[in-house]
């Protein structure tokens, strides 16, 4: 019953999209629901000479992952250190203060400048994998952080007086302990990875990826590709996310659990 | 007690401030107390009295103000070895199995695994615990937790347990249960223990000699040998007159307190 529940309002979301194009009746502003679809349905036709919608989404995925996995070796490890060490913190938090907020799709210029278009051919271009670096790389650290200065004092103490040097206490109690925060810190990140990727790939002379399809079928009028891949990111993002929370709450379920 | 009774722990002096924003706060001044081999001695005093963070100098987790401690005759800067500490709170790691805790110390120092394995469950059936082993902390009850941190505890072969009010989360059931064991433990396995505790009841229960403690700042006024051999029966009438006794004493130095 409660499924059912949860399907019924984009159920009257999607009737509402196609009453409204039947009433606009232009599909260069809002095409029809069912033509939205077929290109769904033809995931592997390629649209216009610019690779089909699957192979376009797995080119950002690639190139979410690799900026992903860069933000996290260095967020993580940084954030533990920053996060245990209090000095290193307050010498580093106005810093970190200040770059925090800025949105990744500000520094689109200064990516352009210093790595340039990059070559055709190559998938993940440093301009590119720089946005999504730079757009992860402060919710992991500042909840690496967070996560680690919030550890029950005992936890630490006890490791201590069990005569654990300060690298065992990082890695056996320390780390463990601030998981919940850490892996938290990654689903945040890894969300904002994934809209800097789309932003990312609207730059000039990037010509694969869903950011640079629904942009280049705006150019050629085709709206229908516009929604399904605005759809398909969706779609791709929700389910990264399911698979962060299914995660978090069986490998962290001690967190819920312990009180 | 004879002239050859080793010494484990030797408090000398000992003061201990703290700074806050206005002023110096004298948690503890001029406590002086020894415990020897195989003794059981609790501090006893009222709450505030500073007798957790005296617990936590001789366990090496803060240092003094002024004067010594020393374990064993070294002066302790860091925890030693020779001691462990079982806190009010458990401590135990939710991430890990009770195995896995009780083995911490062990894993810590580099016991091989088979050794550590083979320690972790004569530990375990000490405290009756061994059928939990693969269970975690949050599954278990007060007391049990409780006995899993005090598995963990004596894994190390420690000479002496510091124990920081070990049984003041669990209701008064389980505490006398736990007493009671304790008790079984410390005969089977014959450690120094030092114990905090406020209940003067528990003190009088478990302890061979008491070290009571005056109110804010906290020193010793007096060191009681209780003089009833174990196992003690909590209804005689020796029992209830010692206790009488030192609530006696404890309600004068509240009062003494207040006054000033």
């Amino acid at each position: 019953m409660k499924g059912y529940f949860k399907l019924i309002f984009p159920a009257l979301f999607i009737a509402g999209w196609e009453i409204a194009a039947i009433l606009v009746n232009n599909p260069f502003v809002l095409p029809m629901v069912w033509d939205t679809l077929v290109v769904f349905t033809t995931p592997f036709t390629d649209l216009f000479g610019n690779g089909s919608l699957m192979e376009n989404a797995l080119v950002s995925i690639y190139r979410v992952s690799l900026g992903f996995i860069i933000a996290c070796i260095i967020a993580v490890p940084l954030g533990v250190l920053l996060g245990r060490y209090q000095v290193l913190e307050e010498f580093s938090d106005g810093l970190i203060q200040i770059f925090r907020p800025i949105p990744p799709i500000a520094w689109v210029p200064l990516s352009l400048a210093w790595f340039g278009l990059g070559e055709p051919g190559n998938p993940a271009p440093a301009s590119i994998e720089y946005i999504i670096v730079i757009g992860c790389l402060f919710p992991i650290l500042v909840n690496t952080i967070d996560g680690v200065k919030r550890i029950k004092k005992s936890w630490v103490e006890t490791a201590r007086i069990y005569q654990a040097n300060e690298l065992q206490c990082l890695t056996k109690v320390i780390v463990p302990a601030a998981g919940p925060g850490i892996w938290n810190g990654l689903r945040i990140g890894f969300g904002i990875a994934w809209m800097s990727v789309v932003a990312a790939e609207m730059l000039p002379g990037t010509t694969t990826g869903l950011g640079y399809l629904i942009l280049f079928a705006y150019n050629w009028n085709q709206e229908q590709i516009v929604i399904a891949g605005m759809i398909a990111i969706g779609l791709i993002g929700i389910v990264m996310d399911q698979f962060f929370q299914y995660v978090q709450r069986s490998k962290f379920r001690w967190e819920a659990l312990d009180k | 007690m004879t002239a050859f009774d080793k010494i484990w722990v030797t408090v000398k002096n000992v003061a201990r401030q703290f700074s806050t924003r206005k002023e110096m706060v004298t948690a503890l001044e001029n406590v002086s107390f020894e415990v020897h081999d195989g003794q059981f001695v609790s501090l006893l005093g009222p709450s505030g009295c500073g007798k957790t963070t005296l617990l936590r100098m001789i366990g090496g987790l803060d240092v003094p103000t002024s004067g010594t401690i020393t374990i064993d005759g070294k002066v302790v800067n860091g925890p030693s070895p020779k001691m462990t500490m079982v806190f009010q709170e458990y401590s135990l790691y939710p991430w890990r199995t009770v195995a896995q805790n009780v083995g911490f110390g062990l894993e810590m120092i580099g016991t091989p695994p088979d050794q550590r394995k083979a320690e972790v469950e004569k530990q375990l059936k000490l405290v009756g615990l061994e059928n939990f082993s693969d269970s975690y902390p949050y599954e278990l009850s007060g007391g049990m937790r409780q006995r899993a941190a005090v598995a963990r505890a004596l894994a190390t072969d420690p000479a002496v347990m510091l124990m920081d009010e070990p049984f003041g989360a669990l209701d008064a059931q389980t505490r006398n249960k736990m007493q009671h064991e304790l008790l079984h433990i410390r005969q089977e396995t014959k450690k120094t223990i030092l114990f905090v505790t406020h209940s003067v009841d528990e003190a009088v229960y478990l302890s061979d000699k008491i070290v009571i403690l005056t109110p804010r700042p906290g020193s010793v006024h007096e060191i009681y040998d209780v003089p009833l051999p174990f196992p003690r029966d909590r209804t005689s009438m020796e029992f209830a007159q010692i206790r009488k006794n030192i609530l006696q004493v404890i309600e004068e130095l509240e009062t003494d307190c207040q006054n000033i």
